[in-house]
């Protein structure tokens, strides 16, 4: 059983032909060649594979390709507008909130999820909220602190 | 993933009329069905997607103050709908306990009701599991058994159910709405999960091709509003299932409890209330002493199901720790994010 699915990934329309037991970050890394999201675990533990389902923080690798039918996803790779990052790429980038940037697309694509809910967070709640992303290099403070810095500079704009 | 046929009903009557084959199972969020189907525990032939049934996804009062929840209730939207977590806010703060926010975002009421053991014999298809092929025998026995049940369990399974949720949906009297092939009917939260006994492999109180539609919390619930606190105990302070958890409910009139609710997280295959503790509790005065009487009376049935003779002291600290806060009263900040029982203060700021 193949099955056409007609959806919008970050803006665009896309369809795509996948089979039913495809999660959406197989079809998303290998039918559409957009590799942010990844495979940390495949089991909702680590949240590399955050991505947003009509506006909504998901594990990617716990929601099968099929369902994206009429739906609209945001990766990584819709974040920056052009050349020009958005605000939490480049306060990663300033406070070195990345190491070998495994956990990394997962992070920011949860960021702004919270920070479009909580535009003024306390750290508690940048760490309660980022809970689901897992990070082995960092250690998190530099995270915690980069999500803090382009809130603040976000609340600013 | 072994291969399945994915199947989009219209309506609640397609999903059950479709569902009614064997080999078939719902899928609502997924987050557990598909990571039991990566790991080849289950093995579906085909999945019936309930997500985008319509009239699933309400939370409304109802005309005698019952509070109604389509099983499409994401457990995200359901903690963070003001008015709900004013009226429960240990259902809210249960919630928020549990689990990543990406996966409350995602997963449903009826999935979390029906969300399978964490045994990780029972995710193994290389173990042997009474739960998941009848007969094989328990590898949890002889094998990892620190997080197992000390209530309720049975020579054949000594599983927990792990859900935060239904903790206090089962202290609270909730109910679960059912509709399935020869109809519609209710049963109560406290009798849906199923003890093991001869027969761990069935787990619910559903038959096949019944359809979780919703659960009904009943009038008197949100009485308990004013002091009510939901506690969980867990090997590290961020996201991780219960070692043990306690739902705490009091009504106070000058200082005596006039009634009490208590039910118990990660202790046996169910949510596990004890009405023994609430009588206890009923008519005493806010004191510790009480609160410690009534938690060893919840756990007085208690035994190891193996390496865990520590969760049953676990569960009555917890018990106690759940009581006092619930006495402290709610948190005024709703939902509130989920209390650490490492804290040493009570209120908002005790949190994880
Ligand atoms: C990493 C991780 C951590 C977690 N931590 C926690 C935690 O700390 N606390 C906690 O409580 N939970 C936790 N969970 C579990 C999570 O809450 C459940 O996976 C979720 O609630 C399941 O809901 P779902 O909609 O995704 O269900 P699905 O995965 O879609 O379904 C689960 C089961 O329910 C059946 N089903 C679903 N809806 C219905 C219905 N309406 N009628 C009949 N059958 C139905 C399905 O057929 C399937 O068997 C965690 C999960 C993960 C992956
Ligand atoms: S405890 Fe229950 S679920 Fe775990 S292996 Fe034994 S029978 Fe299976
Ligand atoms: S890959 Fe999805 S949560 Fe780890
Ligand atoms: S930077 Fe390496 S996992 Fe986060």
């Amino acid at each position: 059983m193949s099955v056409t699915v007609s959806t919008t990934v970050n803006g665009d329309s896309v369809d795509f032909v996948c089979a039913p037991d495809e999660t959406l970050l197989d079809a998303l890394r290998g039918r559409l060649g957009l590799t942010g999201a990844k495979e940390g675990c495949g089991t909702g533990d680590c949240g590399a594979c955050s991505v947003t389902l009509n506006g909504r923080l998901v594990c990617s690798c716990l929601v099968l390709a099929v369902e994206a039918e009429g739906q609209e996803i945001a990766t990584v790779e819709g974040m920056a507008a052009g050349e020009t990052l958005h605000p939490l790429q480049r306060a990663f980038i300033d406070h070195a909130a990345l190491q070998c940037g495994i956990c990394t697309p997962g992070i920011l694509v949860a960021a702004k999820a919270l920070l479009e809910k909580t535009p003024d967070p306390s750290d508690e709640e940048v760490r309660y909220w980022l809970a689901g992303n897992l990070c082995r290099c960092t250690g998190y403070d530099k995270i915690v602190r980069a999500v803090q810095a382009a809130a603040a500079e976000m609340r600013r704009a | 993933m072994k291969s399945f046929d994915y199947i989009r009903p219209a309506s609640i009557a397609e999903a059950i009329a479709a569902a009614a084959e064997p080999g078939t199972a719902y899928l609502a969020a997924g987050t557990n069905l598909l990571d039991l189907m990566k790991g080849g525990a289950s093995r579906p032939d085909r999945l019936v997607d309930i997500t985008r049934l319509p009239g699933l996804d309400g939370v409304d009062r109802l005309d005698d103050g019952a509070m109604r929840i389509g099983t499409m209730v994401r457990n995200a939207d359901l903690a963070h709908d003001p008015a709900f977590a004013r009226a429960y806010p240990v259902v809210a703060e249960a919630l928020l306990s549990g689990a990543s926010a990406q996966l409350r975002n995602a997963a449903t009421v009826g999935g979390n009701l029906m969300q399978k053991t964490r045994c990780s014999y029972f995710a193994d298809p290389a173990a042997a599991c009474n739960r998941r092929s009848p007969g094989a025998g328990c590898d949890a026995r002889q094998g990892e058994n620190r997080s197992h049940a000390i209530l309720g369990w049975s020579e054949n399974c000594i599983a927990t159910h792990p859900s935060d949720f239904c903790v206090p949906l089962a202290a609270l009297g909730a109910v679960v709405e059912i509709a399935g092939p020869a109809g519609s009917r209710e049963v109560a939260l406290e009798d849906f999960h199923l003890l093991p006994d001869e027969t761990p492999e069935r787990e619910t109180a559903l038959e096949r091709g019944e359809l979780v539609t919703a659960i009904r919390l009943p009038p008197d619930a949100a009485g308990f509003a004013a002091h009510s606190r939901y506690m969980k105990l867990r090997e590290r302070t961020s996201f991780a299932f219960a070692l043990v958890s306690a739902a705490a409910f009091l009504k106070v009139e000058d200082g005596i409890i006039t009634e009490a609710r208590l039910a118990l997280g990660g202790v046996a295959a169910r949510p596990w209330r004890s009405k023994v503790a609430e009588e206890l509790l009923k008519g005493a005065a806010l004191e510790r002493r009480t609160f410690a009487e009534a938690a060893t009376a919840a756990l007085a049935e208690a035994r190891p199901s193996g390496d865990n003779a520590v969760k049953i002291e676990l569960a009555r600290r917890i018990s106690i720790r759940a009581l006092l806060l619930a006495a402290a009263g709610t948190p005024s900040r709703l939902p509130a994010l989920p209390g650490s029982p490492l804290s040493s203060q009570y209120g908002d700021l005790a949190n994880a």
